[in-house]
């Protein structure tokens, strides 16, 4: 378990961050994964006090605090509308209700973790971070940003019309997945991100074969066919990889069948 | 530091370590319902209610619960002598050693979703783990528990 010294639970984004610029200091968002590990830290800084735990919604995004809650984006009724489902189907499956009424959005998408459902579908959808020194960035670019000490305060998602879907493959209920595929249409792109490969989640943008036909995507979904070469593309194209949850022979067969099923659900 | 909060409807003071966690301040408390199964946030026997909503006191430290209300088992007596008694007399468990957090979970799971359909048991309590009864007891014994209820909650024993 890891340690502290001093906890303090800032007052200001401000104190927060300058606390936060010291090497010995720790800002949590859940603790979950911090937790685990044995790292003494000096002061722990707490953003729990500043209102960041909330979703905001208005006709154009979604704008949550970093303090939001997996479980309150689970039962989120704007997102849950927004996203046909695909946002719950993303958080149900992490480990329990208690653990997620404790994680944080900003906790999972700042640690940017290889197996984040989270970041995987976040990553498929018009997203972005807001920090607090770096301003806002796509959740596309932050992704594949080195780590630093600025603070993430809120994600927004932009109510780009489209339709979303997710899968992912478990070895176990409530274990971390095996593989995870969030899938998007939207402007006329299918926007395919991968995730627990086991890497970090990565994204890949392609054509929708509807744009180019001029067809509304709501109308029609996609065929048997385009979803199999989608799902052949992604098996060429994603780098997968070892580790206890399975190898990455099997991860690469999952690439296929998760993106063809997501994109045959979008 | 000096941590404040209201326990079991019961506001307290205490001097605590800036990385004592909610499980042990509960615990020093009295709270002896409150256990430390596995110690990576998988268990949920830790579970208590943080402002009514069940969270794993493993994982919260007691500082950020300064201000805060926090119940246990014990401060749900008259709820969970109702559940626990009518899980007993079920057979739904054998060792027990869940239970507390089982019965947590539950509650909030009623207070949430007063009438959840199987589905909807196994997805809420799916973070609470019994390595004796493979689920299939507890979760016979929460239908009948609802039934009971739905029926006016009388004569459970026969």
């Amino acid at each position: 378990m890891f340690t502290c010294k001093e906890y303090k639970k800032a007052e200001s984004l401000e104190e927060a961050w300058t606390l936060n610029q010291k090497r010995g200091n720790l800002l949590i968002g859940g603790m979950l994964w911090v937790k685990m590990g044995q790292r003494r830290v000096q002061t722990v800084i707490d953003l729990s006090g500043l209102g960041l735990n909330e979703i905001e919604e208005d006709d154009e995004e979604f704008r949550i605090g970093c303090m939001t809650t997996l479980r309150q984006m689970e039962t989120h009724e704007g997102l849950l509308a927004y996203t046909n489902g695909a946002v719950r189907e993303s958080l149900r499956h992490i480990v329990g209700v208690q653990f997620r009424n404790v994680a944080t959005v900003g906790g999972s998408i700042f640690g940017r973790f290889g197996f984040s459902d989270v970041l995987t579908m976040l990553l498929a959808m018009d997203s972005f971070v807001e920090l607090y020194k770096g301003g806002v960035l796509p959740m596309a670019e932050f992704v594949n940003r080195r780590r630093d000490r600025d603070i993430l305060v809120r994600i927004i998602i932009k109510k780009t019309a489209g339709r979303f879907a997710y899968q992912s493959v478990r070895g176990a209920k409530t274990d971390f997945p095996t593989l995870a595929v969030a899938a998007a249409r939207m402007n006329g792109t299918v926007r395919l991100s991968i995730g627990a490969r086991p890497a970090r989640a990565m994204l890949l943008t392609l054509e929708d074969p509807s744009a180019k036909a001029g067809t509304d995507l709501q109308e029609r979904p996609l065929s048997e066919e385009e979803a199999g070469r989608f799902a052949g593309y992604a098996w060429e194209q994603v780098p997968v990889g070892s580790n206890l949850r399975g190898s990455a022979e099997y991860r690469r067969e999952l690439v296929k069948v998760l993106v063809k099923r997501a994109c045959l659900s979008l | 530091m000096l941590l404040s909060l209201t326990l079991n409807g019961k506001k307290i003071q205490a001097d605590i370590d800036p990385d004592m966690l909610l499980l042990d301040f509960v615990r020093a408390q009295g709270c002896l319902s409150v256990k430390r199964g596995c110690e990576t946030a998988n268990c949920g026997l830790c579970t208590v209610f943080l402002d009514e909503r069940p969270v794993l006191s493993c994982s919260v430290l007691a500082a950020r619960a300064g201000g805060h209300t926090v119940t246990t088992l014990e401060g749900l007596q008259q709820e969970a002598y109702e559940f626990g008694e009518f899980i007993a007399d079920q057979g739904a468990e054998q060792c027990g050693f869940c239970n507390p957090g089982f019965v947590m979970n539950a509650l909030a799971l009623f207070r949430e979703n007063p009438d959840p359909s199987e589905e909807e048991i196994k997805e809420y309590l799916a973070g609470n783990l019994c390595r004796c009864s493979g689920y299939e007891g507890q979760l016979r014994g929460i239908l009948n528990f609802l039934e009971w209820k739905k029926k006016g909650g009388a004569s459970c024993r026969q």
